[in-house]
Formats: structure tokens, C-alpha cells, sequence
């Protein structure tokens, strides 16, 4: 194998797949963005003073940044339980994890509506218990979006969290202890600055993958949850205004790519061929 | 130190509990799909009053369902097909070899996982459109292998990381030449990874909806196309009873690869 694979003869075959069809396709789109009647910066000046356009960016954001912070706060002791549960017992709650994450995101939306619709599971259910007289407006509002889109990442945050508290040493934990320190000072200053890893990549992930999402806010979500993606795709199919399309999908792209690069300073790419950078 | 004891098994407590929640949120909407699919009212419910296999029979006899379905096996086995050979090679390159601008191609065949799907798929329709690949089951391959390359390349990787080259070497030393010593040294040895990386690799292309979205045009819908343009409208219970079979799906793929794992070992 040594003498007969070439280093490049080897990658040779995916890097120019991906330069074909990949990596100039998305050099056209970046082309594409300032072009239009006139070369320049027309399309990126519309977004900034067109406050409509501002507000979806805004909305993504804070959908975004909410999606990630809910996320955190409910993988964290997930994935805490888990690395300290025993092998097997483990792997059979990481297949809970692993089920959701490995299904559809379009069959996990629509589960969504099931449940959130008006007539949905959890508004008859409440209906018949008598807790609320009339249905209330979970789909098409933040609340849907929120849980939706939580749903569909948080496995991805309890995965990172996992991978990073299982090579914490938890005699670390003790020896704080048996020094004196009660078990919250323990946790404040030794665990959760050794999770920290963990915190960042599960976070810069969920925050990125959040940006970008399509399908849970056009069917959970209401017109006041527009995010960028569904502003992307009405301006190539419905107005069909490519340039414009392409200046928005460009400046999503510089948000992924910023998420992409701090990730690569602090984490390293490394860490997805399973080698500790 | 006896005096924490209480609060502390109060506390461990409250952390089962509060996961055992998340557990929770996290697997019913899925499984609760399910038992809706086999209601027999005309509107989906829970729980179902009584059982049929009604919409299971709707989505069989509907020839555009069934029609769908099969574009999203043809591309999908052909991106699964593309993806593996690609990405496998292109593992042994990235894993084994030092070069010029490894950290960047790195980077260029992981991006795709981070990028948004939306932006991948704007890019490729713009392109595709000028070259008649819109509507095209051949598009949507060349569209799909895109995303599932990084999968294939992280799974066969994972594998070769652990991988002692001496058995390569010793092989060789005794006459298997290069094509004989991967076929029957190397192969079966990283096989695992190359079974996942496949998998994967076919589930992201069944699953995938943004790029069908914009590639599908009329002539190539896949499911999840037309599970989309069917949603959009309505909430149609038949979409349940593909969603169950979807789930069963993903459940088997999940397994498969231990099971392998587990004969292989055997």
C-alpha cells in the first residue's frame, strides 16, 4: 500500500468531486452576490437598510443563540449522568440519544405538528383534563420553533458534552472534596473548567447548524419566525432574484464560516478523524 | 462529611430525574408516531380508538408515493455508491500521508456538515441549472455525495486510526502484492468503518430534504420532496405511516452495523 498509494492519488478523486461540485458553485454564488443590473454591493446594501431583511437576520440570531443556550442547559446534566453511568447501561441511554438524532428531520417536525397542532396531542390532552379551556397556540409560534428545533439538536450538543466528560477523572472530584471544598465549589472550579471543551464544540455546533435551519421554522414556526434560509429559498424560487438569493446565502455562509474557524483555532479539524488535537 | 450526605443523594436524584426528562423529550414524539399511524380515523389521534392499517395501504396504492420512494432508492444507493469509494480513498490519503495542504482539503471535504444544507443547495442548483441536471435522479446523486462524503471519510477514518500498518507490511513481505493484501488484509480489517460510512451515506441521501427541495424539479421527486409538498398543505396521516417506516428504518441502520461488527468478531 506504501508504494502504491500516493498521497494524492489517493485523495485525488474526492478533491476534485468537491471542487466541481461543491467548492466553484459556491465561489459562483459568492460572484453571483455582486452582480445584477450593476457590479457591486447593491444586493448587500438592500439587506442592511431594507428593515424587513434586517429583522430575519435578527430573528436568526436570537432564534439561534436561544436554540443553543436551551440546548446546553438541558444536554449538560444528560450527558453528565451518562458518563458516569456504567458501560452498558450507558450505551442503552446513548441509543435514546442516538435514535432521535439518526431519524428525519422532516418525520421529526412533523411529529411536531402532531403534537403542537391546534387539535394536536398536547392541546387535546389538556383540553380533556380541563387545565385549559381552549387550545392553546403552540405551532406556529416561537414555542414551536424552540422545541422543534431543540429537539432536532440537542442531540448533537449531549454527543459533544458526552465525548469530553467521559475522559474527565472524577478522582479529581474527590480530592476536591476530601480537601475541604463542598461539592458545588468542587463542581464550579475543577469540573466544569475540564468540560469546557465540551461546552464550546457542542455550542459552536448548535449555533451554526441553528443558523442555517430551513425546514423546522417554515413548519413550526409563524411569519414572525421567518429565518434567513426561508428568506434564501423565496427569493430563488418564488421572486426568482438569484443575485439577491446569493447575497443572502453569502452572508450566512461568512456566519458559518466564522463559527468554522473559531471551532478549527480552539479545537482543531483534527478532532473529527477521532485524534485528539 | 456525613452531614452532605442527604443533600447530596437529594441532588443525584434530582439529576436522574431532570435527565431521565430530556430522555424523555427526546424519544416520545418520535415513538408516539408510531401507534398514530394504525388509527382508523379519518384525522390522526391519540391514542388511536381503534386500529387499521389504513394509510399504510394509501401510501402502497398511491403510485406517486410508491414512484417517489423509488427515485429516493435510486439516488440514494447511487450516492452511497459514489460516497464510499470516494471518501474510503480519500481516508487512507488523509490519515496515512503528511502534504501540502492536507489541513485545507481537510477542511474542504468536513465542511459540508457544517455548512448550511440551504447555502450547499442554492450553490448547486445555480450551477446544475445551466447544465440540465435539475430534475435529474443524476443530479441529485452528484448533489447528495457532496453531504455524505464527510460521513464516509470520518467513519472509514476512525477505523484506520487504529490500524497497524505492520500487518500490511508483513502481507507484502510475503508475495501479496498491493491489490491481494487490501482485499484480503486491509479490507476486512477496516470494514466496520467502511459498512458505517455507507449506511450513513445512504440515510443522509433518503433523509435529505433542502437539496431535493431545489434539484427534484418534476421529474425527479424524491420522499422527502414529496413528503414536504404534501406537509406544507396538510397534516395527511399518510405522512404518519411513511414517518413509521422511516423510523423502523433508521432503527435497522442503526443496528446493522454492530450486528456485522458482532459476526465478523466471531
Amino acid at each position: 500500500m506504501r508504494a502504491a498509494l500516493r498521497p494524492w492519488a489517493a485523495v485525488a478523486p474526492a478533491t476534485l468531486f468537491l471542487l466541481v461540485v461543491f467548492a466553484i458553485p459556491i465561489v459562483m454564488v459568492l460572484a453571483l452576490s455582486f452582480s445584477g443590473p450593476q457590479v457591486g454591493v447593491q444586493h448587500y446594501a438592500r439587506i442592511v437598510t431594507t428593515p424587513v431583511y434586517s429583522r430575519v437576520f435578527a430573528n436568526t440570531l436570537q432564534i439561534a443563540l436561544g436554540v443553543t443556550l436551551v440546548s446546553l442547559v438541558l444536554a449538560y446534566p444528560l450527558a453528565y449522568v451518562l458518563s458516569i453511568l456504567g458501560t452498558r447501561t450507558s450505551i442503552v441511554l446513548l441509543g435514546l440519544v442516538i435514535l432521535p438524532w439518526f431519524t428525519s428531520l422532516l418525520v421529526r417536525s412533523f411529529a411536531w405538528m402532531v403534537l403542537l397542532g391546534q387539535n394536536g396531542v398536547i392541546n387535546r390532552a389538556l383540553l380533556s383534563m380541563g387545565v385549559i379551556g381552549r387550545p392553546l397556540p403552540l405551532l406556529y409560534s416561537a414555542f414551536g420553533v424552540y422545541v422543534g428545533m431543540v429537539h432536532i439538536l440537542l442531540p448533537y450538543m449531549v454527543l459533544a458534552l458526552y465525548s469530553v466528560m467521559r475522559g474527565i477523572d472524577r478522582d479529581l472530584l474527590r480530592a476536591a472534596q476530601s480537601a475541604g471544598a463542598p461539592p458545588w465549589r468542587a463542581f464550579l472550579h475543577v469540573y466544569l473548567p475540564l468540560s469546557l471543551p465540551g461546552v464550546a464544540a457542542g455550542s459552536l455546533l448548535v449555533f451554526v447548524m441553528a443558523s442555517g435551519f430551513y425546514v423546522t421554522p417554515a413548519l413550526l414556526g409563524g411569519p414572525r419566525q421567518t429565518m434567513i434560509a426561508q428568506l434564501i429559498t423565496s427569493e430563488i424560487n418564488e421572486a426568482v432574484n438569484w443575485e439577491f438569493g446569493a447575497a443572502l446565502a453569502t452572508v450566512l455562509l461568512l456566519v458559518t464560516l466564522a463559527g468554522l474557524a473559531v471551532f478549527n483555532r480552539f479545537l482543531g479539524m483534527d478532532r473529527f478523524l477521532g485524534r485528539r488535537a | 462529611m456525613r452531614s452532605d450526605r442527604p443533600p447530596r443523594r437529594w441532588g443525584m436524584l434530582a439529576l436522574y430525574v431532570g435527565s431521565g426528562a430530556v430522555l424523555v423529550f427526546l424519544i416520545v414524539p418520535i415513538l408516539i408516531i408510531i401507534p398514530m399511524s394504525f388509527g382508523s380515523a379519518l384525522s390522526l389521534e391519540f391514542p388511536p380508538r381503534s386500529l387499521s392499517l389504513q394509510w399504510y395501504v394509501k401510501y402502497f396504492t398511491t403510485p406517486a408515493w410508491l414512484r417517489a420512494t423509488g427515485t429516493s432508492f435510486q439516488v440514494a444507493l447511487g450516492t452511497m455508491i459514489l460516497a464510499t469509494a470516494l471518501g474510503t480513498l480519500a481516508a487512507f490519503g488523509l490519515v496515512r500521508r503528511r502534504f501540502v495542504g492536507r489541513d485545507l482539503l481537510l477542511a474542504l471535504i468536513l465542511s459540508p456538515l457544517i455548512i448550511p444544507g440551504i447555502v450547499i443547495a442554492v450553490a448547486i442548483y445555480l450551477v446544475f441549472a445551466r447544465v440540465h441536471l435539475v430534475g435529474s435522479p443524476l443530479g441529485l446523486v452528484l448533489a447528495h455525495t457532496v453531504l455524505a462524503l464527510p460521513l464516509v471519510v470520518v467513519n472509514v477514518a476512525a477505523t484506520l486510526q487504529g490500524f497497524d500498518e505492520s500487518v500490511e507490511r508483513a502481507a507484502m513481505s510475503l508475495g501479496a502484492g498491493p491489490i491481494r493484501t487490501f482485499r484480503y488484509v486491509t479490507f476486512p480489517l477496516i470494514r466496520p468503518g467502511i459498512v458505517a460510512g455507507a449506511l450513513f451515506a445512504f440515510m443522509a441521501s433518503f433523509d435529505e430534504v433542502i437539496v431535493a427541495i431545489f434539484l427534484s424539479g418534476r421529474t425527479a421527486t424524491t420522499l422527502p420532496k414529496r413528503m414536504w409538498d404534501s406537509v406544507l398543505l396538510e397534516t395527511d396521516p399518510t405522512i404518519a405511516a411513511i414517518s413509521t417506516m422511516l423510523i423502523i428504518l433508521a432503527m435497522l441502520v442503526l443496528v446493522l452495523p454492530t450486528l456485522g461488527r458482532g459476526r465478523s468478531t466471531s
